[in-house]
């Protein structure tokens, strides 16, 4: 009698497994593609006050003062005067001692959120414990997202389930309020660990991808934008859920932020143009948009000194 | 040495934040010699480029005005130095260009080394002279002291070719100020011949900067442009003088005119000590003194 081959016992394939590897000659040069297009006076303009309408206005300084939050927020109510017709931004991104500020200053009810960062921001490297009380803080203060780092020494060191259950911690806390979880992915190096941490992100739990806390170079980049923008598409193909993407950090031109919008369309498509799945994390760039948005208008070239700080 | 060596044309390049860089257009136009002929291409500036010229010049101006006016001086003179060490170079682009003959174009050349060595004078003598302490009724002390003014813009006439570069130009770099010079549409070779000079000349890129083309393009962008702080119209087109003038009133630019005729800049009526006034201001401080 013939030995019975026994099959091998049937596994899960690992996360790393299931996750597709970047192509980075590709991904790069179809990154710089979206920059290429040429947008001009109706279009540019749509697309300026679009771009206003998904920013996430970021004060994340050790000098802020409740002052400044406030001088944020009424920006971020009001970046313009009424007559060139601006929205006001999607949100302001503050730290969680001045959410309350932030709060007592825009109301109960405001068509501006206010964002906290929070979980060890910009680090993660803090116990699980206090991360999640800096959640619930923040949350009681008013918070209306959350922006959680993920905890890249653990993905680094290959606990992708450590990672994981941090973040389905940090979104139970949160229950319905946003969660974008930031990567970091400046701290990744590579796109394949972007596309893998995006996913584990998505699958935890996070309603948006946000690439960087800003604090460490580079931070948004095109192509590692793209990456993330392909794991959201795919998520929606494999699960119906709409993900939401967040670049943050380095984007400081009107230009620039205009060829993300391209990009986002292009990947994800008109469903994605709304500040409910698209925003930008900016301090810098509301000013350029803003200048270039009177300059469409008004047709002369601007001047920093007729805006206000950023 | 051989016969059949091809020409090596070269093509004029703007002068933007201290690099030569084409024209964000793409464009470029043929510089004739007096006779019709070919002399080579140059950058066709749009207003974009102005717009970029301008950015750079508002980036340098900061810095700049912050150097000591000894070392303002320094810089200027090593501008000096460089025309001198190419004065062959720039004689042969002005004789080229223009139908001025060669002893012409030189004496133009000397006369343009000498007057840069002129202003780079003034650097730490300007506020001495122009400034003031007040007698004030009242224990403080009160003096007035000039700044720059910031980005200042400045059109070339078309002749002489070079002179009127130098007498736009370091009246208003000599105090701090960064300068958008639009060369002649006429002679533009000479001014950017003149940017390859200042490149290797310490100035800081950005502090002067020097575009060419069509004037008709740029002149309105210019006009109403909100970072420029002042204008210096050296062109006698009274088209240009009443656009000019009208879009100063978009952010109270200073507006200045040089009405001089092509002799005049051979005069001391371009070395005018008055002008450097025209892109200053003059801030008075009142500062208390004890009992």
């Amino acid at each position: 009698m013939m030995p019975q081959t026994l099959a091998a016992p049937r596994q899960m394939p690992s996360i790393r497994e299931r996750v597709p590897t970047i192509d980075q000659v590709t991904v790069e040069e179809r990154a710089a593609s979206f920059a290429k297009r040429s947008i001009k006076t109706a279009a540019k303009l749509a697309g300026l006050k679009m771009t206003v309408s998904m920013m996430d206005i970021t004060s994340l300084e050790g000098k802020d003062t409740p002052g400044r939050i406030a001088y944020l927020c009424r920006k971020a109510l009001q970046p313009i005067a009424p007559k060139y017709e601006s929205p006001s931004c999607a949100a302001v991104c503050v730290y969680p001692n001045m959410v309350r500020h932030a709060r007592h200053f825009l109301g109960q009810r405001s068509a501006v959120r206010i964002a906290s960062v929070a979980t060890a921001f910009p680090s993660g490297q803090y116990p699980l414990r206090t991360r999640l009380e800096e959640t619930r803080r923040a949350l009681g203060d008013g918070a209306d997202e959350i922006d959680m780092v993920i905890n890249r020494g653990a993905f680094l060191a290959g606990e992708y389930n450590r990672m994981f259950d941090e973040i389905a911690a940090v979104k139970a806390v949160c229950g319905a309020t946003h969660l974008k979880v930031i990567l970091e992915t400046g701290e990744l190096v590579t796109y394949d660990n972007v596309r893998l941490a995006s996913q584990i992100a998505m699958e935890a739990g996070g309603d948006f991808i946000k690439t960087s806390t800003g604090k460490i170079q580079p931070a948004a980049t095109m192509p590692v934008t793209l990456v993330m923008l392909e794991a959201i598409r795919d998520y929606f193909f494999a699960t119906g859920l709409r993900i939401g993407m967040k670049p943050a950090g380095g984007i400081r031109t009107a230009k620039q932020a205009l060829a993300y919008l391209v990009m986002v369309k292009e990947t994800l498509g008109d469903d994605w143009l709304t500040p409910d799945l698209f925003r930008i994390g900016a301090s810098t760039l509301l000013n350029d948009v803003l200048m270039q948005i009177v300059k469409t208008v008004d047709g002369n070239y601007q001047s920093a000194d007729y805006f206000s700080l950023s | 040495m051989s016969a059949l060596r091809l020409d090596v044309r070269k093509t004029y390049k703007l002068y933007i934040g201290g690099n030569f860089v084409r024209s964000e257009s793409g464009r470029s136009l043929p510089a004739p010699s007096p006779s019709g002929g070919l002399l080579d291409n140059f950058c066709h500036a749009s207003r974009k480029d102005l717009r970029d010229a301008v950015a750079a010049a508002r980036a340098a101006a900061d810095g700049w005005a912050k150097k000591s006016a000894y070392l303002r001086g320094q810089i200027l003179y090593r501008a000096a130095e460089m025309l001198e060490d190419r004065a062959a170079a720039m004689t042969e682009e002005i004789a080229r260009s223009t139908s001025a003959a060669p002893a012409q174009a030189r004496a133009e050349v000397d006369l343009a080394i000498d007057r840069l060595v002129y202003f780079a004078g003034w650097t730490d003598k300007f506020a001495q002279v122009f400034g003031a302490v007040n007698p004030v009724a009242s224990s403080h002390f009160n003096f007035t002291i000039p700044e720059p003014t910031g980005v200042v813009a400045a059109l070339a006439p078309d002749e002489p070719s070079l002179l009127p570069l130098i007498s736009l130009a370091a009246p208003a770099v000599l105090m701090g100020n960064s300068v958008v010079l639009v060369a002649s549409e006429k002679f533009p070779l000479p001014a950017l011949t003149l940017a390859e000079v200042l490149a290797t000349s310490d100035l800081p890129g950005g502090v002067v900067n020097i575009l060419a083309g069509r004037r008709g393009e740029l002149i309105s962008p210019l006009a109403g442009h909100l970072d420029i702080n002042a204008i210096v119209n050296a062109s006698r087109v009274e088209e240009t003088h009443r656009a000019l003038q009208a879009g100063t009133a978009v952010n109270l630019k200073r507006y200045a005119a040089r009405s001089l005729t092509a002799e005049d800049w051979f005069t001391d009526a371009a070395e005018n000590p008055y002008w450097i006034a025209d892109t200053v201001e003059f801030k008075t401080v009142w500062h208390p003194i004890g009992l």
